[in-house]
């Protein structure tokens, strides 16, 4: 298959990885902001390639394992209304909230679908006229446009009975906070590609030249990962900080910027709490006071939910790259994908899931 | 905002209390089916045939041994590409049949029929029915009709039971799978899920992607030949090659290594499953095998398959190991091993 198949050669996965092991001198930690690369890192066993020293660090780019337990409990709040049907991307269902999760409410009766697209959604409201259809529009810059459309096409169409609950975060104030955090031990990282198809990379750039860190945008197949880290492996040993772009087939420095324009009409910036890792200011995008007929919070005026969430889960701190999953004492027995303590547990592309399916065998031997 | 960041106050979700709710992933044929299995159904049943967990079980009357087999149908649109649920009832009881090395002979089919169902879509459903039974061979000899109201089921369900005799001399089960076997493939994977899954959702893809929804027993017969040292079939159906994989490897205590390569795909599943985040090798199929055989053996088994129009494309996919029991490995296009686990429920979307 075009763009796939050279993306996971053998050869040139090999050659890569024998030339990064070439440059390197000395340790270096290396984070992969997204948890799409961190499930393509698992899934081909790309760190088993890298030589010793070269260290891959879970950066906290899984959507689903960041989404505040807040938003889960008022997504499970309103799907346990009758008059709501609830949508929401699959792989929202299993995360836990603070008592139950999307699948139990589901199996209790709720209005729970999935669908691809928010789009969808709004195609469903219009098909249901007599429910109140609650979009559960979270992740990165990535679904962002697509979220801010499927608002803008409601609002254009005076849908009455559609709604959004947003929860929505962006990733460079996140890779901000690691930064200046005291205990950030990652040199170098690999931007998400994914998030920069739609917002380009100047505010990376930013970034590299406030911290002097190198940063390269990367792609999610294997051939990508092993490239960027070469990239990033090479600066290093040279002592550069450049931002460097892998993922060109994709990555435009602008980025997409009719995508930005939808998202910059329908959502402003403000401060966003990540799960397991605390408020970060100016890290989320909110609905504009203009669609505020949109924005299920308002539209069903849910109140801030008190949460609480006990210690023994680990994911804040794999969230920021300072352990590994594997460092978890309830991994694997006490947290697992059908019973699992943190988000990082759930999502394919949590690091802890990736760590679960993939690699267990390591432990094991 | 009600918190800085801080380092120091990272906090985790609470588990969840035990759920006391059939879910949708109990049906998914993953690791809460499994457990629904352990928990409710063993225990209330157990016997020494309900015990082997095949897909079929093997009775002895009169020194005649049957295999004997149930299946429901809930499929969701009725009818897709490659197939509708009246000929997939069929073949899917056939194929259960033809794992056990039977020969399918008798069908019941029972009808669970939602009200308002147009009389055409159930004559429809039912010739359908009966030419699969022809092609299969089998006759339909009693079955049973049910009326649910508006809203009760969706469209209709099937159930279907088979009987067959198992010939002389055929002992295939799960548990029998020996290290240094090899594990072999009738064919391309994941063909029926994506099939349905386009269908349902309304997904384009370049190339339509039929089900391959087939009675295997004719390919099974073929293969029999080699009987002796023919271990286990199994139909990789819901929950895919993997599920399967992993049934066989806990039932048998061995190990399995796949090889990614090796696995038959076709690029429009390929395509597919990469464009909605799946993992083929977790996606339903109808009309595909796998066996486990002895090594000295697989050349021959293989070309035997490859001989039958439903095992063109067979392959030898890995090896059964003696270390690791219980766990499926597979290696990857990059030479690296990764776990192919067992799902807990169903494969779920990404969201990018």
């Amino acid at each position: 298959m075009k763009y796939l198949d050279e993306y996971r050669d053998e050869r040139i996965a090999r050659a890569l990885a024998a030339e990064i092991a070439q440059r390197v001198t000395r340790p270096w930690a290396l984070m992969e902001i997204c948890g799409g690369q961190t499930h393509t890192i698992m899934r081909y066993g790309i760190d088993d390639l890298l030589p010793e020293g070269v260290e891959l660090v879970h950066g906290p780019g899984c959507p689903v394992c960041v989404t505040p337990l807040e938003t889960i409990d008022k997504a499970i709040e309103l799907a346990s209304r009758p008059q709501v049907t609830l949508v929401s991307y699959g792989d929202m269902l299993r995360v836990p909230g603070s008592e139950t999760d999307l699948f139990q409410v589901k199996a209790k009766g709720g209005d729970v679908r999935v669908v691809y697209s928010p789009l969808e959604a709004v195609k469903l409201a219009r098909a249901l006229p007599t429910r109140k259809v609650v979009f559960l529009a979270i992740g990165f810059e990535t679904t962002a446009p697509a979220n801010a459309m499927a608002a803008w096409q409601a609002k254009q169409s005076n849908l009455e009975n559609f709604s959004l609950l947003v929860s929505h975060v962006l990733v460079p104030p996140a890779i901000r906070l690691l930064l200046k955090s005291p205990q950030n031990r990652v040199q170098a990282f690999i931007a998400p590609g994914h998030v920069c198809t739609v917002m380009g990379y100047t505010q990376y750039e930013q970034l590299v030249a406030e911290f002097r860190v190198p940063i390269v945008v990367g792609g999610f197949e294997p051939v990508d990962i092993l490239e960027a880290i070469l990239m990033l492996v090479a600066q290093l040993e040279q002592g550069e900080a450049r931002l460097e772009n892998q993922y060109v087939r994709s990555v435009t420095r602008p980025g997409n910027l009719p995508a930005q324009g939808m998202v910059e009409r329908v959502f402003e910036v403000s401060d966003q709490k990540w799960r397991g890792i605390g408020a970060i200011p100016g890290s989320g995008l909110r609905l504009r006071p203009e669609f505020a007929a949109y924005d299920a919070d308002k539209v069903f005026g849910l109140s801030a939910v008190e949460v609480r969430e006990p210690p023994e889960c680990i994911s804040a701190l794999v969230l920021q790259g300072l352990k590994k999953p594997t460092d978890c004492p309830a991994f694997a027995s006490r947290c697992t994908p059908e019973n699992p303590l943190g988000a990082p547990m759930v999502s394919a592309e949590g690091a802890c899931a990736a760590y679960y399916h993939y690699r267990r065998h390591r432990i094991a031997n | 905002m009600d918190q800085q960041a801080s380092p120091n106050a990272f906090s985790c979700p609470l588990p969840l209390p035990a759920g006391g709710r059939v879910l949708l992933g109990h049906g998914s044929g993953g690791k809460l089916s499994a457990e629904l299995l352990r928990q409710i159904f063993l225990p209330a049943f157990q016997n020494p045939a309900l015990g082997r967990l095949d897909d079929q079980a093997v009775v002895s009357i009169n020194g005649s041994r049957l295999a004997f087999t149930t299946d429901s149908f809930v499929v969701r649109p009725l009818f897709f590409p490659g197939g509708d649920i009246g000929s997939l009832a069929v073949y899917g009881t056939v194929n259960d049949l033809a794992m056990g090395g039977a020969q399918p002979l008798f069908l019941s089919v029972a009808f669970i029929l939602e009200e308002g169902l147009p009389i055409e879509t159930l004559q429809r459903v039912v010739q359908s029915a009966r030419r699969a039974a022809e092609q299969a061979g089998v006759q339909i000899v009693t079955g049973d009709t049910k009326v649910v109201e508006n809203g009760n089921c969706d469209g209709l369900f099937i159930n279907t039971s088979g009987i067959g005799i198992v010939p002389e001399g055929v002992r295939l089960s799960a548990d029998q799978a020996r290290p240094g076997d090899r594990i072999l493939l009738s064919g391309p994977i994941g063909e029926h899920g994506i099939a349905i899954l386009a269908q349902r959702e309304g997904l384009e893809f370049e190339g339509a992607v039929a089900s391959d929804s087939a009675p295997l027993h004719t390919l099974v017969a073929a293969m029999l030949a080699q009987a002796p040292a023919l271990r286990c079939l199994r139909d990789p159906t819901r929950g895919g090659l993997s599920s399967t994989c992993n049934e066989i490897a806990a039932q048998s205590g061995v190990g399995m290594l796949l090889e990614e390569r090796a696995i038959p795909l076709r690029e429009e599943v390929r395509g597919a499953c990469e464009m909605l985040g799946l993992d083929p090798l977790y996606v339903a199929n109808e009309g595909k095998l796998v066996a486990i055989v002895e090594a000295g053996a697989a050349q021959r088994i293989l070309e035997s398959m490859r001989s039958h129009p439903l095992g063109r494309q067979a392959a030898i996919i890995g090896t059964v190991r003696d270390g690791h029991p219980g766990q499926v490995l597979l290696r990857t296009r990059l030479g690296t091993t990764r776990i192919v686990d067992m799902l807990a429920g169903d494969q779920l979307p990404r969201i990018c």
